[in-house]
């Protein structure tokens, strides 16, 4: 995939600017973020590290909508909403496999007809074809993340909020998902901010790694990640940089006596 | 190919045999503790009744009863109380649903409602419904809206409770997921709140028929309406004239709409488990 922006030109597909944001007032104030600015350009992979507590999620909120900042300004390109997914899928158990990922569908008032044909092509696009007709709870736990996927893809978005989707999974399941979500994120040319505790994945995944320090949550590191892909999380590169990008951590969790 | 295709049916039907082998000896195990139960209570009475504890008169044994109940089975009586009865037991509940369901969404969603009432709801319910009857008869006299009064007030508050407490326990995550995916205002309602708070909802619809049900029986043996037979007033008269066997048949029958229509809430609630897969029991 080639992207040719020029540095300057290039509308930001999500722009934060100064964003801070405080939970309750008084002597029980959180600054949760402290003067975040980033830019994500369209297509690019971005991958949020740091420790718990640092306001990934909160910053992801902003992102999606579902919260408004205290100070500052949250720009998303385009007219479609972010969408967002989490470390538990959060698929509806009332509903089939098939009719939660058409669920987005139905709400934006696309045609009955059309809806059929396109969850069928989601469910494909994740490889759950047959599962249309199955409950979430028949399914395990990184079946269930597809799915959700492919809900999350039915809202027909380019940016794409990812809250530490795969952390649940075991580690051969995730590899799995870490080359679907590749392969989904270059078809469709998504953009994605993907938050992860986990420096090997943002390694294995990110175009770009942030760093965020914890209470307040502030970027303190960015790195650009030149290894060709498509990558091996067990790689000799991508270890050196989860090396690297984890000394720094390292030193950030230090330097706050955790 | 023909043979294949031969035995390939025979192994469908066996299979099906089996199945329903299975389904019977599930039934039968789910069964046969009921029906011991029963066997227990009913011993238990006989034992009772031997000990001349009270005359015969007063307390029948279960054989007369049980003469007698078949006979009640064949009258007009019973049925037409029946009917009388499950019209007005119907018609209330349904009003009450109603009412709950509205007012449990209201206040289970909005913040001062719930401030201002939500506590009460709750203290309406531990009020005896009982204890309505005598501003119930001042207000509607001896009447059909009297009896209809006092049910809605003693379901409604437990329906609404349902409602309050299926909505208070929804996952956080699934109104975040269900906004994401561009559920919002009354969507939001329909396809997240809704469906997420059934199983408390079944839970206090099935609780309030049972309320409903206990004020209608009160309800009947107060409000004795002369032109209309109903299974309270069936009750009160075997009573009155001293007929105790038709009067424990009249409670049997009381009994047994109980438990068939508490059997249906229990089929609603099983069915829901097994859909969001929390069925407990492996089959």
């Amino acid at each position: 995939m080639t992207i040719t922006l020029l540095p300057g030109s290039a509308t930001a597909a999500v722009a934060l600017s100064g964003v801070t944001k405080v939970y309750a007032r008084g002597p029980s104030a959180v600054l949760a973020l402290d003067r975040v600015s980033l830019d994500v350009t369209p297509g690019e992979f971005v991958c949020l590290v740091g420790a718990s507590g640092c306001g990934k999620s909160t910053l992801l909120n902003l992102v999606a909508g579902l919260d408004e900042p205290t100070g500052g300004d949250v720009r998303v390109a385009g007219d479609a909403r972010p969408g967002l997914m989490f470390q538990d899928p959060a698929l509806f158990p009332w509903l089939t496999v098939a009719a939660n990922v058409e669920l987005p569908l139905k709400l934006r008032g696309v045609p009955r007809r059309e809806r059929r044909d396109r969850v069928a092509a989601l469910l494909d696009t994740v490889h759950l074809g047959e599962f249309a007709r199955r409950r979430p709870h028949e399914l395990s736990g990184g079946m269930r993340q597809r799915v959700a996927l492919a809900r999350t893809l039915g809202l027909d978005t380019p940016v794409l909020l990812m809250d530490e989707p795969f952390g649940a999974l075991d580690a051969m399941t995730r590899d799995l998902l870490h080359d679907e979500l590749e392969r989904i994120w270059r078809e469709r040319r998504l953009t994605v901010l993907f938050v992860t505790h986990n420096v090997r994945e943002a390694a294995r995944l990110a175009d770009r790694i942030v760093l965020l320090s914890s209470r307040p949550g502030r970027i303190i590191y960015e790195t650009s990640v030149d290894v060709a892909r498509p990558r091996r999380i067990d790689s000799p590169e991508v270890s050196a940089l989860a090396a690297e990008v984890t000394d720094r951590l390292r030193a950030e969790v230090g330097r706050h006596g955790h | 190919m023909a043979t294949d295709t031969i035995s390939g049916l025979d192994a469908l039907e066996v299979a099906a045999n089996e199945k329903v082998q299975r389904r019977a000896a599930r039934a039968w195990a789910a069964t046969w503790p009921k029906l011991l139960a029963v066997a227990i209570a009913i011993a238990v009475w006989q034992v009772v009744v031997w000990t001349a504890w009270k005359p015969e008169y007063v307390l029948p044994d279960p054989a007369t009863v049980g003469r007698d109940l078949w006979a009640y089975l064949f009258t007009a009586d019973l049925w037409q109380g029946l009917a009388t009865t499950m019209r007005r037991a119907l018609v209330g509940f349904a009003a009450a649903v109603a009412v709950g369901l509205v007012l449990g969404l209201a206040v289970a969603r909005i913040r001062v409602l719930r401030a201002a009432i939500g506590s009460m709801i709750t203290s309406l319910q531990t009020m005896p419904s009982i204890a309505w009857f005598p501003l119930a008869i001042l207000l509607f006299q001896l009447s059909e809206q009297a009896i209809f009064f006092v049910v809605v007030l003693g379901a409604a508050p437990a329906i609404a409770n349902g409602v309050i407490h299926g909505v208070d326990y929804i996952p956080p995550l699934w109104l975040r997921a269900g906004r994401n995916i561009g559920a919002r205002g009354p969507a939001l309602y329909r396809h997240v709140i809704a469906p997420a708070a059934l199983p408390a909802i079944v839970a206090g619809l099935k609780q309030g028929w049972a309320f409903a049900w206990r004020s209608l029986m009160a309800g009947e043996l107060l409000v004795i309406i002369a032109t209309k037979t109903s299974l309270g007033a069936q009750l009160n008269f075997a009573r009155e004239f001293s007929q105790s066997d038709r009067m424990l048949s009249v409670m049997i029958v009381i009994l047994v709409v109980g438990l068939v229509v508490d059997g249906a809430f229990g089929a609603a609630d099983r069915a829901i488990r097994r859909r969001w897969g929390l069925d407990q029991t492996l089959s």
